[in-house]
């Protein structure tokens, strides 16, 4: 099988678990992004697949070779670190080389290769310089540049862009894209920011309480998550208690709404959870008819100009539902109105 | 601006006027009275008379007080370059231990510095002779045919000293090595390098400014040291500190000693700066190689 497969993986320190039951599929190619809140193993599952750390039990096995107990300096993955990790000591042309000297590349081939990846992050100047001498946004493109030198196999980054600011950061995450795009490379990316593993995963690996809990496509995970955890960190959710009621159909109070998504196999009368995006909540007037319907309150309204939150009491539930302001209707505080929670963006979660 | 700017900025003065007395009565006003009585004149059988001549310096240029000086730099540079070759490895590899394993090391280095230099001269003496030492574990273990005696001599001086300059070593080595951030060595890892490459590539080049403080410091702190050399040492491993020691104390010549001393410092600090100008055009140089063009 190309690509990597991690099975079986578990990690303690001690008797702290770090990751535990990881068993998953990186086809080559593909950018992945770990995500997760901080503390849920996403950085030792990088740390295991580069060989810096090694897995208390489980195996690392990449197209077809088992690499469970290579060390790292002999696997061939480019990593790039948190700190960047530049060598103080050499100059930017030689943090670059730094590898291909190892390898005892010779000097003429080692300059070619050092302006090719300059060229390559757009940096051609540089080469010469101390790391002091570079500003934060360099410096990440000299680590990349260096974790690129030899050609690896794997391209992995632990949270490369958590120190850059704001607007560098929006950048960088396009421009790496657009980077593994060129390259074709097997890119894994570590990050707790959702909306940067929006922008850059072909494949979300969403992990928490050190496991892994949905993999998939960030869109799909986005609009279908697999369970509470997901549906809470993934965006925002609206969750609401609800009970099963039959084939596709759930009750929440006293009222009967169809959900599209629902695990098969849930038994009537068992409590379950609906998730509803607030960007697919719909504020109809109470004397509206149509499908899904609840009774609710306006509570509160937000308007911050390029979108209306309203805040919605559904009996003793807080309901958000978000609208830009052209399909937003004329609502105000303590409105009698009808939620519509639209079949198609009902998830039932079965825990 | 200039007078109202004044009375502000004379306060941090002020703070700094109280370590600069001490500085001056503890440490330059000694030095002036060394630096005087060693131009003046000795009265044989007595004390000295105030005098400004050259005998002292001129008495100093002798084959055998050249000799000994030449010999207590030979000396107090290898015992540093010892030191600095395994407490370098050593702190780097404490470092990376568990803070508790840390802090029982240093605790148990520090230990070492509460001995007295007699305490440790005559504590090696014992390890060392014939009679009690470690030879007889050698001649247990198999290794030797018969007990030896290792003192006095060369090794046994240069044992001595590379034992009391050690501790100060590694606690010049600890704080910028633990801050080392160890993504660096991962990340040469990473790049192939092996851990032994790792260790000369990476940790040893970017801690040179370290390795160079602490390469000083042992030189200088075991340049001081008069008395293992008597102790473990023959009269021809007597270093310049010694020479000075028994002219200050049982020849009374104490303008001769202050001459002496004011000449090991001189020649000790001129190595020292030559060593920092080394240091400092070798880090200047290092971008050099390999750079693209």
């Amino acid at each position: 099988m190309a690509g990597l497969v991690l099975s079986g993986i578990e990690k303690k320190f001690g008797a702290v678990v770090a990751v535990s039951s990881v068993d998953l599929v990186l086809p080559n190619g593909k950018f992945v992004c770990f995500l997760g809140p901080s503390g849920c193993g996403k950085t030792t599952l990088l740390r295991i697949i580069a060989g810096l750390e090694m897995p208390t039990s489980g195996s690392v096995v990449l197209d077809g070779e088992d690499i469970t107990g290579l060390p790292a300096h002999k696997r061939n993955f480019g990593m790039v670190f948190q700190s960047f990790a530049l060598f103080p000591h050499l100059s930017v042309a030689d943090n670059i080389a730094y590898g291909l000297r190892i390898r005892g590349t010779d000097r003429k081939r080692q300059r070619q290769r050092v302006a090719e990846l300059l060229e390559l992050v757009r940096l051609p100047d540089v080469g010469e310089r101390r790391i002091d001498q570079l500003s934060g946004g360099q410096r990440q493109r000299v680590a990349i540049a260096r974790a690129l030198a030899l050609d690896p196999k794997l391209f992995l980054l632990d949270e490369p862009l958590s120190a850059l600011d704001a607007k560098l950061r929006e950048a960088m995450q396009i421009e790496l894209k657009l980077l593994q795009q060129r390259l074709g490379i097997t890119t894994i990316l570590v990050t707790h920011d959702q909306r940067e593993a929006m922008t850059m995963a072909d494949l979300a690996v969403v992990m928490g309480a050190n496991r892994v809990q949905q993999v998939g496509p960030p869109l799909e995970i986005y609009r279908r998550p697999a369970n509470r955890f997901v549906a809470d960190f993934i965006g925002t959710s609206n969750l609401l208690t609800a009970r099963v009621a039959g084939p596709g159909q759930v009750a929440v109070g006293d009222r009967s709404l169809a959900a599209s998504a629902m695990p098969a196999g849930l038994d009537r009368g068992r409590d379950v959870t609906l998730s509803v995006r607030p960007e697919d909540v719909h504020v109809l007037p109470a004397d509206a008819k149509a499908e899904n319907l609840l009774p609710g309150k306006v509570v509160f309204l937000r308007d911050v100009g390029a979108n209306v939150e309203t805040y919605l009491d559904c009996a003793g539930v807080t309901v958000i539902s978000v609208a830009t302001p052209k399909e937003r209707p004329d609502l105000h505080q303590g409105d009698r109105v009808a939620v519509q929670l639209p079949a198609a963006a009902c998830v039932v979660l079965a825990e | 601006m200039s007078t109202r700017a004044r009375p502000q900025s004379l306060r941090p003065h002020l703070l700094l006027a109280y370590p600069a007395l001490m500085l001056g009565i503890l440490f330059l006003v000694p030095f002036g009275i060394m630096l005087t009585i060693s131009f003046f004149h000795r009265i044989e059988g007595g004390f000295y008379e105030p005098a400004f001549d050259f005998a002292n310096y001129e008495r100093f240029v002798q084959a055998y007080f050249l000799r000994a000086l030449l010999f207590s730099l030979f000396i107090a540079a290898l015992a540093a370059a010892i030191c600095v070759a395994t407490g370098f490895p050593f702190t780097f590899l404490l470092s990376r231990f568990r803070r508790r394993t840390q802090v029982l090391w240093l605790v148990f280095l520090m230990s070492v510095l509460s001995l007295s230099e007699v305490i440790i001269g005559f504590g090696w003496s014992v390890l060392l002779s014939r009679t009690a030492g470690l030879s007889h574990l050698m001649v247990a273990l198999g290794l030797m045919s018969e007990p030896q005696s290792w003192t006095p001599g060369f090794a046994a001086v240069l044992c001595g000293l590379c034992y009391i300059a050690f501790p100060y070593t590694v606690l010049v080595l600890y704080p910028p090595l633990s801050r080392l951030d160890p993504e660096l060595t991962e990340a040469a890892r990473t790049l192939g390098a092996s851990p032994l490459r790792t260790f000369f590539t990476v940790v040893v080049p970017a801690r040179r400014g370290a390795i160079l403080a602490a390469l000083i410091l042992a030189f200088v702190f075991t340049l001081g040291s008069y008395l293992l050399p008597q102790i473990l040492g023959r009269p021809q491993e007597w270093t310049l500190s010694v020479l000075i020691t028994d002219q200050a104390i049982y020849n009374s010549n104490l303008p001769f000693a202050a001459a002496l001393a004011v000449f090991l410092m001189i020649v000790s600090l001129a190595l020292i700066a030559l060593t920092l100008r080394l240091g400092r055009s070798g880090t200047a140089e290092r971008p050099e190689p390999g750079g693209a063009r």
